[in-house]
């Protein structure tokens, strides 16, 4: 057993359980754990794959963002996880059914695909010859993607034009400070001298 | 890349600059003061944009290593998309203004996803048509949910987002099949990878996923739940956008993802959509009868005229994509008319939508009661109106192809279907007496109204020439 085989093992190993105790393991806290175990086993393999490139991705977004952020949920919010996990029971056969679709289809991917003739080949062409993926992508994304790239952007343009229209609301009954107001404001029209008599009031 | 590239997408590059130009002058300017002044911004510059795609484009450009298409088939779906859209635009202003729901970002929205809807008919790659549908549908779930002080609004947008993020997700799926089978994801590649006539079953399964996604943006049944729902809950502006410009778009892309990509199967498809066809033709008929508000109203009628559009394209013919593409120009040029006219409706300063305040209309307003029959029955495809003749091509290019019992069954429908447009003529003239319905007199409204009843009248001399322009366009499409 060679080294690569001998750590794809590990890493396949380590991802699914990784994913099962996320699952079942009672305390929280350890399920995000076990959750980023489950991330760098997966990012081991994409380096096994010789995607470098993807495999830093899942450690930077998924473990160093998303997962902190998971935890930081967990711990500071009030959510009743034993309740949720009752739950969990209910929402088992919909899984198994999500788990046994999924198996089918690698089933149908692996076994019985016919893909055209010239596919393989068609689907290694995009890559660039002879530089590694970070720059490849880059080489791709840039240049012959270009449009979907920037389309891309106009997308994100669009949904943050879209959030501010639909939850930014102008606070109506607020007084805001104006401090240029302030300043120029004459004292001689702003303020008025009274002489009152003693014991009379206004 | 290159500037040749750049020069193809000039259109596009040019309306994205105006839309976010028209936001900076939004939002450094006078905010929402100045929304009207953006709106005819745009509407200007789309019109422009319409001018100068009709009258220089030419040839069949490819830009992009094959993902962006323009050709006579683009051009013809991106001047009527940038017409219909300005259109909309200038009528509903007024409205929009007067309920205080015209925002800036409104006009910047709607361009944004004119940009889409012209990406998508430009497509020429799976990828590039999956942004353009993205960004298209993005600004149109924003518009749709406006009025964000009422539920009805809010629940059309909630609903429109989460079914439409459904109907990405299957036409995702069905894409990512599609490039498992070709290994690419250019149209031209899956043509020719699929071109013999045999497809296996993994690309079958892609293509009914593919279908379905974009038989929801056409919302033909049965992906049409969302129609009357948004429709109705959109304020009315929005509704006419929805009704005109995306529908053209989905059409085009549909017409061009069927020939473009899976030409060489066009028997395993055809069938698929014959029956989407007939389905959306019987609902949207039968569905329409018990409807009393006008928006839904129209949104029935819109199901059932894709049904129609859709009969063009699932004879699977040049002429059927000639058929397809004039019935949508003249879909749309009705629609426009008849909702300037559901804008125009209003009591005491607030729209109705209710068909029976319609009662007795004809005795206070003689002309554009006149000018909503011509419309109505021009929907209805009534002989001597333009309505008439766009059924009449699908029809016959549907009898052409062999497909003659869908050709009868749409004959069928559109007899069960006149029930409802005829019954608002019968209100208008005949109907009881009741508290009748005033009219909004903005010469914008009226004008749009009188000229879309003109075009249904004096287009049948000629069709305008789009008959011709139509034919050039779906030869470029279909060999």
């Amino acid at each position: 057993m060679t080294v690569m085989a001998l750590a794809f093992y590990l890493f396949a190993i380590s991802a699914i359980a990784g994913g099962l105790f996320t699952v079942v393991s009672r305390n929280p806290v350890h399920s995000v754990l076990w959750l980023i175990l489950a991330f760098l086993s997966s990012a081991g393999l994409f380096v096994l794959l010789g995607a470098e490139f993807v495999a830093m991705l899942l450690i930077i977004v998924y473990v160093g963002a998303v997962a902190v952020l998971f935890l930081f949920v967990v711990m500071m919010l009030d959510v009743d996880f034993a309740e949720l996990k009752a739950e969990m029971a209910q929402y088992l056969p919909l899984g198994l059914l999500i788990g046994l679709i999924l198996l089918m289809q690698l089933g149908i991917a692996f076994g019985a695909w016919d893909a055209a003739d010239g596919a393989a080949a068609a689907r290694a062409a995009v890559a660039p010859e002879g530089v590694e993926n970070t720059a490849a992508l880059g080489l791709l994304i840039y240049d012959q993607y270009f449009l979907l790239f920037q389309l891309a952007g106009l997308i994100l343009l669009t949904a943050m034009v879209g959030a501010i229209v639909l939850t930014l609301r102008k606070p109506r009954d607020i007084k805001r400070q104006d401090v240029l107001q302030q300043m120029w404001r004459d004292p001689a029209k702003a303020m008025e001298l009274k002489d009152v008599k003693p014991g009379q009031g206004l | 890349m290159t500037s040749t590239d750049l020069n193809i997408i000039l259109p596009e590059i040019l309306l994205a600059l105006g839309a976010m130009a028209g936001l900076m002058a939004g939002v450094y300017g006078g905010k929402d003061r100045s929304a009207g002044l953006i709106c005819w911004g745009i509407a200007g510059l789309m019109a422009a944009l319409a001018a100068f795609i009709g009258l220089t484009g030419f040839g069949d450009n490819v830009a992009f290593g094959g993902m962006f298409h323009d050709d006579g088939f683009a051009r013809f779906a991106k001047v009527a998309i940038l017409l219909s859209a300005a259109g909309v635009l200038v009528m509903g202003q007024d409205y929009m203004a007067r309920r205080g729901l015209l925002r800036f970002e409104y006009p910047v929205l709607v361009a944004l996803s004119v940009v889409g809807m012209m990406v998508m008919v430009s497509a020429g790659d799976l990828m590039a048509l999956y942004m353009g549908l993205e960004l298209q549908s993005l600004a149109l779930y924003v518009v749709s949910a406006l009025r964000r002080d009422s539920v009805k609004s809010t629940e059309a947008g909630l609903k429109y987002f989460v079914l439409g993020a459904l109907s990405s997700g299957l036409l995702l799926y069905g894409a990512s099949l599609v490039y498992g089978f070709a290994g690419t994801t250019v149209f031209s590649g899956i043509l020719a990878a699929a071109g013999d006539g045999q497809a296996p079953i993994g690309l079958l399964i892609g293509l009914v996923f593919v279908i379905a996604g974009m038989a929801f943006k056409v919302s033909a049944v049965p992906f049409h739940m969302w129609t009357p729902d948004v429709y109705e809950g959109s304020p009315t502006p929005v509704t006419a956008f929805f009704a005109t410009a995306p529908k053209i778009a989905a059409m085009a892309l549909f017409a061009r993802v069927m020939h473009g990509a899976f030409g060489g199967v066009t028997s395993d498809w055809s069938q698929v959509i014959a029956l989407i066809s007939l389905l959306s033709m019987f609902l949207g008929a039968i569905a329409a009868i018990g409807q009393m508000n006008i928006k839904r109203l129209m949104a029935y009628s819109s199901i059932a005229h894709m049904g129609y559009a859709l009969m063009g394209l699932a004879a699977g013919t040049q002429f059927g994509v000639q058929a397809m593409l004039i019935y949508m120009a003249i879909y749309v040029a009705m629609n426009v008319g008849t909702f300037a006219f559901i804008l125009s409706m209003e009591q005491d300063g607030t729209p109705v939508s209710d068909i029976r305040s319609l009662n007795l209309y004809a005795k206070a307003e003689p002309g554009r009661a006149l000018a909503l029959l011509v419309l109505l029955f021009s929907l209805a495809g009534v002989p001597p109106f333009l309505g008439f003749f766009g059924k009449l091509y699908v029809l016959r290019a549907a009898y052409e192809a062999g497909l003659v019992w869908l050709a009868v069954a749409g004959v069928i429908a559109s007899v069960i279907g006149a029930y409802y447009y005829l019954r608002l003529v019968y209100l208008m003239w005949f109907g009881a007496e009741g508290s009748s319905v005033d009219t909004n007199r903005a010469p914008v409204l009226w004008v749009f109204l009188m000229g879309s009843a003109a075009v249904m009248v004096f287009g049948v001399i000629n069709l305008f020439g789009i008959e011709g322009a139509a034919a050039a366009a779906a030869a470029t499409l279909v060999p």
